[in-house]
């Protein structure tokens, strides 16, 4: 069946080979093109004016100055984005934080923005806006915005999932619950209760591109957008309706994105640019500073975290709770329910509970980073569960496997499990060479797991044929990471033919149909799954071309190994024809040749993940140093394995950077003090050893191939695995991530376990 | 902003004292153009000293050496000479940021950046060079310890320029080292760091030292007790210990986001101790 | 009055003059007056290294040289690796294994590993890593950017040891 989207565990000729990215001679010569390299003739330099205070009434804005300024072409503020969302809380909430309307949130808030003819003219215009501000009381931290009388960051806000229903005004916007069974009855069988509270600060996604845009809206409401994003479907129709325009006159480009990772899944100042260039009926380039990028983007969430888990003594979990207080920044979102729903992913659990807490605070309007949510929730459960395993005075990775989640398990979220990967990749961690690496003095080893869902969504292929045989594909996914050759794999082993043949590109939004952002692991699995029906429907009008020049019935035609093949002995005299012939004759047969897909991939599968890290802890500094770290994780279905181990090592890089140096600072004033890579310290390349991946597969039942989206889950284990291994060199459990030098020395001395 | 790039120290220090506004010298630029255009300063005048003859080149002289304001820290690296007499020196100037930076930041727009965190200039107050200063009204030598006189601060007036650092011959057995803390590996403003520099007597002990720290004070701290601690030993277990305590107890460091009062200062001990043995065994002690 | 500087520098070979602003700084003109758009701006500041060129042989962050310094000297950017058709054996590794995911912190690595390799044609890993510290790469974790760039530097050996 041609959109039967059932596992087929067929055998693969071109998938699961190596060959080199089609973009890749574009990125090594400097010829590709992102956000920030666009020009258009007469375009404007646009700059953003923003709060320096984290929590202020906006109570005058004059930019009369500004616009008098020679070379400023337009100002803006946000009397120039009326408020047409008609309710929608979450469009409202977007357009507040693309520009502050009574008030300024937190510190980096847009409050007022300019175009001018150059950056220069633009800074002075930005110098010359006067803006009398009452600077109110702010709160920056989880559990200090949830204490009674903290000073309230939306007024509107009662907080959700508690009974009987508020009416008083709160931080907590929401509350959620999860889990199965009787925690309480759970912990009496316990021999071993082990109980724990942690917290995570701040963390930025950290693409090296900053935010960019090219924006041009003419008086006829039509408009062009060039913009470095994930989505730029979704950034459509968010900045269409923001702006009060037509969805199908907002052509939205895409170009080569220099990094998201959940990031630039949303709109930051591109509704900023197209209403400075509607206003000054020129094209506006905006692009953001790093320090802009740190203030006033997306980072993910800080939080406050309680885990308790209780075992018998044969190494059985009986009980197991987690609540979790999340920040979301000053605009509500769904990031402490996510934590709630992760948090004991990878376990078979029999009475299991989290609760999670999602809380506003003057902070930046956190957005999606990499498996949102979990990798904080796996640092409290996974450190706890070594903790047990001592407890218990079991191997940790036993403990583990003991309890581990499989086929048929009630997920402590809610759904039964298919076929997954966290038993295999413990047993895969137990048995790697890694495990049996010598350790000298102040060395120690760790290990943990981790989970993420993973997403299909709307998804849209076209496959065009070209009259000399090469393929045009048309995808609607961003490719953030290589996806483009891992689709050619696909479209090349579906149609029969060689991998330099087919040509891959992302399409913009006025060239097809509706595609989803690419998040949620679902680039490849969506689109690959979209470009395999579009190449099956593109079959059977190649099949029904080849009959035609038969002149057979096109129930005699197969289609194998690149070309059509007439069945039945009568038709034993017909040669084969190549796709190459068919295309040649289309003109002729009936037209251009193509398969195009519309579909909602579902059945994305979970994805788990085992790593072990060895480090080394200099006792007298408490600088840590990374040995060795090995990434086991399943991936369904490997399409490129270059790239499925590109995802693990860089999200691992990722979580180590995470767990030992990258937190936000916020002063006692609510401003952010290290707003650069500077002080916001991602790993560089001497910090990290070679990354070892071990790519499991054990197919996802959901997909043709067996895919599972591998983007994301690695990122989860690193903060406990490292955690874990400095328990075991130095004798201390850190609880307070990252675990920076400061924080290790200090627990060192005082030799807290 | 006018930018000039004369090609005498005459004409630089004549740009320098007649500027109405403020006014800049630019080498490396790695401190300076962060602040231009972080907006931080809005110079009405830069001057670029690069095309200076007298300031590009590293002299071996009859004294010592002679390092020129505009060489880059990467040339004092390539300089197997100057590296063999002074590794100390030498290794402070190029841990100064990543191969991009040190292509262009100088020791002396290090130190006249005046930052208390400055990578160069523990190792230069501990090997005990000077600052040859040169103005509208003539030259003058100073101790480099008497240039900064706080975060941002230095004792130059209105159109001085340092046109080179000079460093001493070596004495014989003699060595010198430098250490700092950051979190990662690289690419980190340091949170303490020590430069030491010891001659030995006969027999292994201790004759002379000193003894700096860095980002542990508004300016760079020389600290007397701890070479009083050294001087006259062999460097035991119980002389690094007393030289750990008094850096510990002259540290007047801050709680800032690169570290705590506390972190800085147990490190600062810990520092120096292991400077003073790099030093020591740099001049040719066991 | 116009306080525009004329400078005539030469740019991976070629003769190149323009009239750029004090404040300018050499990326701002590489990017915006001479349309090579190789070098990024990452963050402005020398942390990230995307913007990496080199100036008289050195490899410098042109985010923090001004437009006018480069008056009379030499400047090479990513543009400026591969010769006619032909790429250079770091572009080809890089591509081979694998080395880049997004790209944007690509032609900033290839300026700086070049560099590496014109002063140290055989380097150790450690060696490799500490001379790229100045790049940050957010994709990779820097494993496959090590393998390539130690594969290309046994490359250039080999085909040096055979002319």
């Amino acid at each position: 069946m041609a959109t039967d989207t059932t596992f087929t565990n067929q055998e693969f000729k071109i998938v699961g080979t190596r060959p080199p990215r089609p973009d890749g001679v574009d990125k090594v010569t400097g010829r590709a093109r992102f956000g920030a390299d666009a020009s258009a003739a007469g375009q404007l330099v646009g700059l953003v004016l923003r709060s320096p205070h984290a929590h202020a009434k906006i109570k005058k804005i004059d930019t009369s100055k500004a616009e008098k300024l020679k070379g400023v072409k337009a100002v803006v503020t946000s009397a120039d984005l009326p408020d047409l969302t008609k309710g929608d809380r979450g469009m409202f909430d977007m357009l507040e934080n693309c520009m502050a309307r009574d008030r300024a949130l937190y510190d980096g808030h847009a409050v007022a923005a300019v175009a001018a003819i150059d950056a220069e003219t633009a800074r002075q215009a930005l110098k010359l806006i006067k803006v009398d501000y009452e600077v109110l009381p702010h709160v920056t931290d989880v559990d200090e915005a949830m204490k009674p009388n903290a000073p309230i960051v939306q007024p509107y806000i009662r907080t959700a999932g508690i009974e009987p229903k508020p009416t008083k005004a709160s931080n907590v916007a929401q509350k959620s619950e999860f889990g199965h069974g009787d925690v309480e009855a759970g912990f009496k069988q316990a021999d071993v209760i082990v109980e724990r509270s942690y917290k995570t600060e701040q963390t930025h996604q950290g693409y090296i591109e900053p935010h960019a845009c090219l924006a041009s809206v003419g008086p006829d409401g039509q408009g062009e957008l060039w913009v470095t994003t994930q989505g730029h479907f979704t950034f459509r129709n968010v900045c269409a309706g923001l702006l009060g325009m037509d969805i199908a006159k907002l052509k939205v480009t895409s170009s080569e994105i220099g990094g998201g990772f959940g990031g630039k899944t949303h709109v930051w100042a591109e509704p900023v640019a197209l209403a400075l260039s509607r206003k000054a009926n020129r094209p506006v380039k905006l692009v953001m500073t790093r320090e802009e990028v740190f203030r006033a983007t997306g980072p993910t969430c800080s939080t406050s975290i309680d885990v308790k888990i209780g075992a018998t003594k044969d190494g059985r979990i009986t009980a197991a709770t987690a609540t979790l207080r999340y920040q979301d920044g000053a605009f509500t979102s769904i990031w402490g329910m996510l934590g709630a729903m992760t948090s004991f992913a990878c376990y078979d659990l029999a009475n299991v509970k989290s609760i999670g807490y999602d809380v506003l605070v003057n902070r930046p309007k956190v957005a999606a980073y990499r498996a949102p949510s979990a990798p904080m929730a796996a640092f409290a459960v996974e450190s706890t569960m070594d903790l047990l395993a001592a407890e218990l005075k079991m191997d940790p990775i036993d403990l583990r496997i003991r309890n581990a989640a499989k086929e048929g398990t009630r997920a402590s979220y809610g759904p039964t499990y298919g076929p997954i990967g966290i038993g295999p990749t413990l047993q895969a961690a137990k048995n790697h060479p890694h495990m049996k690496a010598p350790l000298g003095k102040n060395q120690g080893r760790g290990m943990a797991c981790g989970f993420w869902f993973n997403f299909g969504g709307q998804t849209c292929t076209d496959l065009n044929i070209g009259v000399d045989g090469t393929v045009s594909l048309t995808v609607g996914t961003v490719d953030v990471g290589g996806s483009r050759a891992s689709l050619s794999l696909i479209a090349a082993e579906e149609l029969g033919i060689p991998y330099d043949r087919i040509k891959c590109t992302i399409a913009d939004t006025a060239s097809l149909g509706h595609n989803d952002t690419t998040e949620g692991s679902r680039g490849t699995f969506s689109s690959g799954m979209a470009t395999i029906f579009a190449a099956r429907n593109a079959i059977q009008v190649l099949k029904a071309r080849a009959a035609k020049m038969w002149d057979i019935d096109v129930a005699d035609v197969d289609w194998k190994n690149g070309r059509a093949v007439a069945l039945r002995a009568e038709h034993g005299n017909l040669n084969e024809l190549t796709l190459g012939e068919i295309a040649a004759k289309s003109p002729q047969t009936g037209g251009p040749i193509a398969g195009h897909n519309e579909t909602v991939a579902d059945g994305a599968g979970v994805s788990f993940a085992t790593h072990i890290c060895d480090i080394e802890v200099d006792p007298e500094t408490g600088k840590t140093k990374i040995l060795r770290y090995t990434v086991i994780q399943d991936a369904g279905k490997a399409i490129h394995p270059d790239y499925v181990e590109g995802q693990f090592q860089g999200a691992a890089a990722q979580g180590i950077g995470w767990a030992l140096n990258e937190e936000y600072i916020y002063g006692t004033d609510g401003r952010l003090q290290n707003a650069g890579f500077l002080d916001y310290r991602i790993p560089v390349c001497s910090d990290l050893p070679f990354i070892d991946t071990q790519i499991l597969e054990i197919p996802n039942p959901g997909h043709p191939y067996g895919v599972r989206g591998v983007g994301e889950t690695s990122i989860v284990p690193p903060l406990a695995a490292i955690a874990n291994a400095l328990s075991n060199a130095a004798g201390v459990r850190m609880t307070h991530i990252p675990m920076s030098p400061p924080r290790v020395l200090k627990a060192i001395k005082n030799g807290r376990h | 902003m006018r930018y000039e790039a004369p090609r005498t120290i005459k004409e630089a220090t004549g740009l320098l004292a007649k500027a109405k506004g403020s006014a800049f010298v630019l080498a490396g630029g790695s401190d300076l153009l962060v602040r231009l255009k972080s907006g931080m300063i809005e110079p009405e005048l830069v001057v670029d000293i690069k095309r200076i003859p007298s300031m590009q080149t590293v002299t071996k002289t009859a004294s010592g050496f002679r390092i020129g304001g505009a060489v880059p820290c990467a040339a004092l690296g390539e300089n197997a000479v100057l590296k063999k007499a002074w590794p100390g020196v030498v290794e402070a100037a190029n841990v100064i940021g990543s191969d991009q930076i040190q292509g262009r930041c100088t020791i002396v727009g290090n130190l006249c950046n005046a930052s208390p965190a400055a990578d160069s200039v523990p190792a230069m107050v501990a090997a005990g060079a000077k600052a040859s200063v040169v103005g509208p009204k003539g030259k003058r030598t100073i101790a480099v310890e008497d240039v900064v006189t706080g975060p941002g601060k230095t004792s130059l007036k209105k159109g001085e320029v340092i046109e080179a650092i000079t460093l001493p011959k070596p004495a014989p057995k003699s060595g010198d080292a430098f250490l700092r803390f950051i979190p990662r590996t690289e690419m980190d403003i340091a949170v303490v760091s020590a430069g030491v520099c010891l001659t030995l007597g006969s027999k292994g002990v201790v004759k002379k030292a000193r003894v700096v720290l860095g980002a542990v004070g508004p300016t760079v701290l020389l600290v007397p007790a701890a070479a009083k601690a050294i001087i006259g030993t062999t460097l035991d277990d119980a002389a690094l210990a007393e030289l750990a305590a008094a850096c510990e107890a002259a540290c007047k460091p801050i709680d800032d986001k690169r570290g705590t009062i506390e972190f800085r200062t147990e490190v600062a001990g810990v520092l120096a101790r292991r400077a003073a043995v790099i030093a020591y065994q740099r001049a040719g002690g066991q | 009055m116009s306080e525009g500087i004329h400078v005539a520098t030469t740019v991976n070979g070629d003769a190149v003059e323009y009239v750029c602003s004090p404040r300018e700084t050499l990326l701002d003109v590489l990017r915006n007056r001479l349309g090579l758009t190789g070098a990024k701006e990452g963050c402005g500041t020398g942390d990230c290294g995307a913007c990496s060129v080199t100036v008289d042989g050195r490899l410098v962050c042109s985010c923090l040289v001004l437009g006018a310094e480069a008056d009379g000297r030499e400047v090479t950017t990513v543009e400026g690796l591969s010769t006619g058709g032909k790429l250079h054996p770091l572009q080809t590794k890089f591509i081979e294994h694998a080395a880049l995911q997004c790209g944007i912190c690509t032609p900033g690595f290839l300026v700086s590993a070049k560099a590496l390799l014109d002063r140290n044609p055989d380097p150790n890993e450690e060696e490799i890593r500490y001379a790229l510290a100045g790049n940050l790469c957010r994709c990779t974790g820097y494993d496959k950017i090590v393998r390539a760039v130690s594969a290309a530097a046994k490359e250039i050996r080999n085909s040096n040891a055979n002319r």
